[in-house]
């Protein structure tokens, strides 16, 4: 086909272009909710989830983890275009991580040394990450498919901000299962499976955020 | 930024924000002028005879513009999206046909000053991108403000921030490295 043959069509086929970020957040939403069938069918809610929203724990749970996600939201919305720098999203996840770091530092060194241990492993330590990475693969997958449908240039980058974004948002519906309330464990725990979605991410990110 | 090059960025920008809202004429508009752009653009970035590629990565940046006009920010520079997407197909190509070669990123500048070159033009320029390339930076700078661009000494001096004087030694340095470079057989 001649260019200008191409350009015709082109501009027949114009018209209003689609915003980015209803884009992404419908990837997420339905993300969320493959997450949360998971947790239905899979893992089941945690026993106290009629009493648990009345603990102050509870929602600082869900509010480092949502502020994570929204670290990786800003990332990601600017790394699925070509000049896009994802610093505002970094600077974001990396302070609520620091933050959160020193509180549950502070709350293991002020706790006496027998209650150390329980308060850094918890009950579920061993299986935390894993149900973090496994809840994440469906947002994942739809945040990745999103993406790809726009213009990342840094496929590497863009594919850990998706995982940085699709982790905050498994890890958020998670807290439905997960009845760990010490700071210590989440900071360690959550942030380490958060930090599993976002290196699949990178890793997936080369060939799966490829466009032609 | 030159005046010449701002006037490009405002006339594209305008198109394509129209364009975005979905106006096919300037669409159109918009990107027959970007198919000149990026013929000029690619070819210079070929081996000469490779025009039919060039037409291809031509159409191809083309479809990608139109597929993913909607993650154009206008915060941004128009010209700066639109040459960081004929990058990346660029790069994509290369990959593809197995060619390993450094794009370098801050080609933008050279994107803006190409007013549509053919690809003929394209080709003569990657001769003298390779010829040139013997040059330190500046002098090479020099060399193109004055020889090709036609800028004067005391303009193409003011340009780098040295006097008319010490522009003119340094381009006749540059040129007789140019000479020695081509007769060497």
């Amino acid at each position: 086909m001649k260019t200008d043959e191409l350009i015709e069509a082109l501009a027949l086929d114009a018209g209003p272009s689609r915003a980015v970020s209803p884009r992404l957040m419908a990837a997420a939403a339905l993300g969320a909710l493959g997450a949360f069938g998971l947790v239905v069918l899979w893992l089941g809610f945690r026993p106290d989830l009629a009493e648990a929203p009345g603990t102050r724990m509870f929602w600082m749970k869900a509010a480092y983890t949502a502020l994570l996600a929204l670290g990786g939201f800003w990332s990601v919305e600017r790394l699925s275009r070509p000049v896009g720098s994802s610093r505002r999203g970094l600077v974001l996840a990396l302070s609520v991580f620091a933050l959160l770091a020193a509180a549950g530092l502070w709350q293991f060194m002020a706790a006496q040394p027998v209650e150390r241990m329980p308060i850094l492993m918890g009950e579920s330590w061993r299986r935390c990450p894993r149900n973090i990475l496994v809840l994440g693969m469906p947002v994942l997958a739809a945040t990745l498919l999103v993406v790809r449908g726009l213009a990342p240039t840094r496929l590497t980058l863009a594919g850990a901000a998706a995982g940085l974004f699709a982790g905050g948002v498994a890890a958020t519906v998670y807290g439905l299962h997960c009845p760990e309330n010490t700071m210590t464990f989440v900071a360690v725990w959550y942030s380490l499976g958060v930090a599993a979605v976002t290196a699949t991410g990178a890793l997936l990110g080369r060939w799966a955020l490829r466009w032609r | 930024m030159s005046g010449v090059a701002a006037d490009f960025e405002d006339r594209l920008k305008a198109l394509m924000l129209r364009g975005q809202a979905g106006d096919a004429a300037a669409w159109r508009e918009l990107l027959s002028a970007l198919s000149r752009q990026l013929r000029g653009y690619f070819a210079r970035r070929m081996d000469a005879g490779a025009a039919a590629d060039v037409e291809d990565l031509v159409q191809e940046t083309l479809m990608a513009i139109h597929r993913r006009r909607a993650t154009y920010d206008p915060a941004q520079p128009f010209t700066a999206w639109a040459h960081a997407v004929a990058r990346y197909k660029l790069i994509d190509f290369w990959r593809r046909s197995r060619i390993r070669k450094h794009v370098p990123i801050d080609d933008v500048a050279d994107w803006l000053a190409e007013d549509g070159a053919s690809a003929e033009e394209g080709a003569v320029r990657a001769d003298l991108d390779r010829v040139l390339s013997v040059l330190p930076d500046r002098q090479r700078a020099l060399v193109r403000d004055v020889k090709i661009e036609g800028l004067s000494l005391a303009e193409a001096g003011a340009r780098m921030g040295v006097s008319e004087g010490a522009a003119k030694v340094a381009l006749h340095r540059a040129m007789k490295v140019l000479t020695l470079g081509v007769r060497k057989p």
